[in-house]
């Protein structure tokens, strides 16, 4: 039996009939880490085999009450697991033990997954390659010399390693979908507020989502079921009814409905001819059954500027409790001024990435020039948002390639920081609007994935699926594990 | 020259169960340090602040009885300062400023100082978190080469309140912080006897200096012992020529003065932004109009009320209501006892000051008004006197005795026996021959007589019986009936 290439919800129906052979599941996944993982490096911490199988066998006893029984799932270390350290890829929390579990790690133990660990990440999520991690960066499954995308990068790679069935990320501006796409796995945004961010340790609080990440379509839906809903412990958290995802999915498959299509045209036209080549072929196949329509992408130049202000003005923020007084990086108090001690610790705890970012941050809440960034950043992005309004009025579906780019080589993209932001302006339109967005994987080219992104309006993250499971049917790119070659 | 004064008050809303944005009990004044924490009164990374409904609630009822414009959105904002009592090193408050808006303006309160009404305007109320508490192994922040952080206090809810500079005097900045905490006792928001649970920061500046700030005033009766400091402090800079400086000064209770803080050497620069955790809570009128049927009887309208059914004058009102345990008791009282002004009268001197002398917490203590109208009656009974009465006051207020039974079973009634006290009066008269002689010139000084026979029965002589018996003894020297 190969385990690894096993989507979720297959498993689900194998352990039900057999609730022995998720011991044998477990042991194949860990064989196949300790094969991989030395070359891939997606994790920061995995839990002990030993543990995972006592976890196994006691949900093996019950298999019938959990909708994930004994389902490996790595989780990005920006969501705190009670009990397993949770760094965000910082030295600043390199030993922080949460006390808690986040919200959709509660959900996940109630449905029976099984937490296998903590996967790396660019630090405090900033970043797009996983290569701004304090610890060691991530490399892309599908060609080591290159990035898995990021932020959530090792969970994208852990999928496409073959090292975990099913992950959690988080998406700030295309954290999720952008590895996603590097690495040939669905990955979707949910739109804001569907999921409970208590217990993901922020970045920029009115753009965070956390978000499922598979191999196909099905269990994107299965994984989003889990987590998604009201959350008393989130005043952001949307208080709505949860729709049965795979049971719309299948709904909508079986009806087979038009949707409307818009193109975002000018953000092909920019994208890298790999890209272009693969999206095209796609969209083609899309266009033959559906309505397609190309659109413009308004205020080009300001989305991924106002992207950054917002950001980087609340990071700097949510940032401020790091001073290594409760927790986190520890240096000596005594005979110190507070002043000291925390600049030494925020010196040292933070990567140059992330002291920039609050820089930046503090810059533009600062007095005098707020107005002349944050809130014109504000002002800007409800103009956005009334845009797409119009546009999910005329359409279904707005699509664009997810990364203008191919992913690049290690080091290629961090070193030209301005290229780095602008590559993230496909994906961070559906944030700062708080719409939902899916990055699915339509083909390689060089060897090298490319991924779809599909938008839609607030909370029909069902379209978004049915869509993604049309282009997983018809170009064939579910559950795929890469062979890892060095 | 004028003063002008401007309060800037913190009152913790002591009424909740759990503090601002936490569930974590908010009742930590007697806890140990840390232990009144979560996750989210901490900062832990990846925790999110929840409103608490009740405390909103408070926040607006205050924002009513202060007569106070009410926004339609109750907006939270982050306020950036890097201090180690501050878990995540800003603050969840209000401000005023694009997008963001105190939950609260333009209110007024009415003092009465010297019985001149007086209206003293509000600028803005804010709901916001208290942050820790640091303290020091030494007790100094000076000697201590570390200190240490309570976080129990962090998160809970405090009502910022800013008056605008329309107070003359420190005793109308005084009778302000009473009625305010008045109001927020009848409220049931405030329980102002914890310490605490209110501090204030005054605003003082003479015509011709400029605005001082004075910090850490933590009780009622320091606002006007700091005032009245700082005032005589700067009318003598003036006088001498100086100037007074813009500057912040700290109150210091023990020594009684104020000194001046380091100034800073910058204008902090807070980074205010709308906290992207907390959408706005809207503020519709049905929601207020169910909060202000839920709010009781407020000072203001119960001093009119006294006036009116006790015929009580403003006075004697207005004191027995600024005390609501007081004003309670009064009208416990007044249920079995009719002569209000009476009544008024022993609970206003001498209740209130055993309270005092017996350092009672009259707020913790349930009270039972069938003592003290048992002690009110016996004296119009006739059965103890005035004097006897001041006696059994304590006994009153420390045990609530029923006083008609304690005096028979300690058979401490007034001695009305004519020849046991005329024996006494005797006794007196042959000690105090002069005494005696005065009396005989002069008919007021038998009061010392009467005085003396008082002491001999430890004040239970019938005063009137003694007064005639004594008169009618002198009478019997000056006709040579009776020599001693």
């Amino acid at each position: 039996m190969d385990w690894i290439r096993q989507p979720a919800y297959r498993l689900v129906e194998l352990f039900r009939s057999d609730p022995s052979k998720i011991v044998d599941y477990v042991d194949s996944v860990y064989d196949r880490i300790q094969r991989v993982e030395p070359l891939v490096k997606a994790f920061i911490t995995i839990r002990s085999r030993e543990e995972l199988l006592e976890e196994a066998q006691r949900i093996a006893k019950n298999v019938d009450s959990y909708v994930l029984p004994g389902i490996l799932v790595a989780v990005k270390d920006n969501i705190s697991t009670r009990g397993i350290r949770t760094t965000c890829a910082s030295r600043m929390l390199e030993n922080y033990v949460p006390p808690y579990d986040a919200t959709v790690i509660e959900r996940l133990k109630r449905a029976g997954a099984l937490i296998l660990g903590k996967t790396n990440m660019d630090e405090f999520a900033m970043g797009s390659t996983t290569e701004t991690s304090a610890f060691f960066p991530t490399k892309n499954p599908w060609d080591l010399s290159r990035v898995p995308g990021g932020s959530s990068g090792g969970s994208a790679a852990a999928l496409a390693a073959g090292e975990a069935t099913l992950a959690l990320g988080s998406d700030t501006g295309g954290s999720i979908r952008n590895p996603a796409a590097f690495t040939a796995t669905y990955g979707l945004k949910p739109t804001y507020g569907l999921v409970s961010r208590f217990g993901l340790i922020a970045y920029a609080s009115s753009l965070d989502q956390i978000g499922p990440m598979a191999r196909c379509v099905e269990d994107l839906a299965l994984l989003l079921q889990v987590i998604a809903g009201f959350d008393p412990r989130d005043a952001t958290s949307l208080p709505v009814a949860v729709p049965n995802y795979l049971e719309e999915l299948n709904r909508l498959w079986h009806e087979e409905p038009r949707l409307r299509i818009a193109v975002l045209r000018s953000l092909v036209e920019v994208s890298e001819e790999g890209v272009r080549k693969v999206f095209e072929d796609a969209l083609n196949k899309l266009c033959s059954r559906h309505e397609c329509e190309d659109v413009e992408v308004p205020y080009r130049d300001q989305i991924v500027a106002a992207y950054y202000i917002v950001a980087m003005a609340e990071a700097s923020s949510n940032l401020a409790r790091y001073d290594g007084v409760r927790y986190g990086l520890k240096t000596s108090f005594e005979g110190r001024s507070w002043i000291d001690v925390y600049t030494e610790v925020r010196t040292k705890g933070f990567g140059y990435e992330v002291r920039k970012r609050i820089a930046l941050g503090a810059f533009v809440l600062s007095a005098g020039y707020r107005d002349a960034y944050y809130l014109k950043a504000l002002r800007f992005r409800r103009l956005l948002k009334e845009y797409f309004d119009g546009l999910y009025k005329r359409f279904d579906i707005v699509v664009s390639p997810t990364m203008p780019i191919l992913p690049p080589r290690l080091g290629e993209l961090v070193s030209d920081p301005l290229r780095m932001y602008m590559a993230d302006i496909n994906t961070v339109i559906a944030n700062l609007i708080g719409c939902p967005a899916i990055s699915i994987p339509i083909g390689f080219y060089n060897g090298l994935p490319v991924g779809l992104q599909a938008m839609s309006k607030p909370l029909n993250e069902v379209t978004l699926l049915y869509l993604g499971k049309e282009l997983q049917e018809s170009l064939g790119y579910a559950n795929l594990v890469s062979e890892v070659i060095r | 020259m004028k003063v002008r004064i401007g309060l800037e008050i913190h009152v913790q809303l002591t009424c909740l169960r759990s503090k601002l944005f936490c569930s974590t009990p908010s009742n930590y004044y007697d806890k140990p340090p840390n232990t009144c924490v979560c996750p989210v009164c901490l900062g832990l990374p990846g925790v999110l602040p929840v409103p608490n409904k009740k405390a909103i609630e408070a926040a607006l009822m205050v924002a009513l009885a202060l007569n106070c414009e009410i926004a339609p959105k109750i907006v939270f904002v982050r306020k950036h300062y890097f201090y180690p009592d501050l878990p995540k090193n800003y603050q969840i408050s209000q401000y005023d400023g694009p997008g963001m808006i105190p939950y609260a303006r333009n209110g007024y309160l009415t003092i009465v100082v010297d019985g001149v009404k007086k209206i003293v305007r509000i600028r803005r109320i804010n709901i916001e978190e208290d942050p820790g508490r640091l303290t020091y192994p030494t007790g100094s922040m000076i000697t201590s080469p570390y200190s240490m952080v309570d976080y129990n206090r962090s998160g809970v809810a405090l009502l910022e309140i800013v008056t605008e500079p329309d107070m003359e005097s420190p005793k109308e900045a005084r009778a302000f912080v009473e009625k305010l905490m008045a109001i927020l006792e009848y409220l049931g928001v405030t329980d102002t006897s914890i310490e605490g649970a209110f501090r204030v920061d005054a605003n003082v500046s003479i015509e011709g200096g400029e605005r001082v700030e004075i910090k850490n005033i933590g009780s009622m009766k320091d606002v006007e012992k700091a005032l009245n400091y700082e005032i005589l402090r700067q009318r003598k800079v003036l006088e001498s020529g100086g100037k007074v400086l813009r500057e912040v000064r700290h109150w210091d209770p023990h020594k009684k003065v104020t000194v001046p803080v380091r100034g800073k050497e910058f204008e902090e620069d807070y980074r205010y932004f709308p906290d992207p955790d907390l959408p706005p809570i809207i503020v519709t009128k049905e929601w207020l109009e169910e909060i202000r049927r839920k709010m009781p009887e407020l000072p203001d309208a119960r001093i009119e009320r006294f006036t009116k059914q006790y015929g009580l004058d403003e006075y004697r009102a207005n004191i027995l209501v600024l005390s609501k345990w007081l004003a309670d008791l009064f009208e416990e009282c007044a249920k079995m006892y009719s002569d209000y002004k009476k009544l008024a009268d022993w609970l206003i001197t001498d209740f209130l000051r055993w309270v005092k002398e017996l350092n009672i917490d009259p707020k913790k203590r349930s009270w039972n008004p069938r003592s003290i109208v048992s002690l009110l009656q016996a004296m119009d009974r006739g059965l103890i006197s005035v004097r006897m009465a001041k006696e059994l006051m304590p006994k009153v207020v420390a045990e609530g005795i029923d006083v008609e039974k304690f005096i028979e079973e300690q058979k401490i009634s007034k001695i009305t026996d004519e020849k046991l006290l005329e024996s006494i009066a005797l006794e007196v008269f042959r000690e105090n021959p002069k005494a005696v002689k005065d009396a005989l010139k002069n008919p007021k000084a038998i009061n010392f007589l009467v005085g003396g026979v008082m002491k001999k029965t430890r004040g239970r002589a019938d005063p009137e019986l003694t007064v005639k018996i004594v008169k009618r003894l002198l009478e019997a020297v000056e006709k040579g009936e009776l020599s001693i």
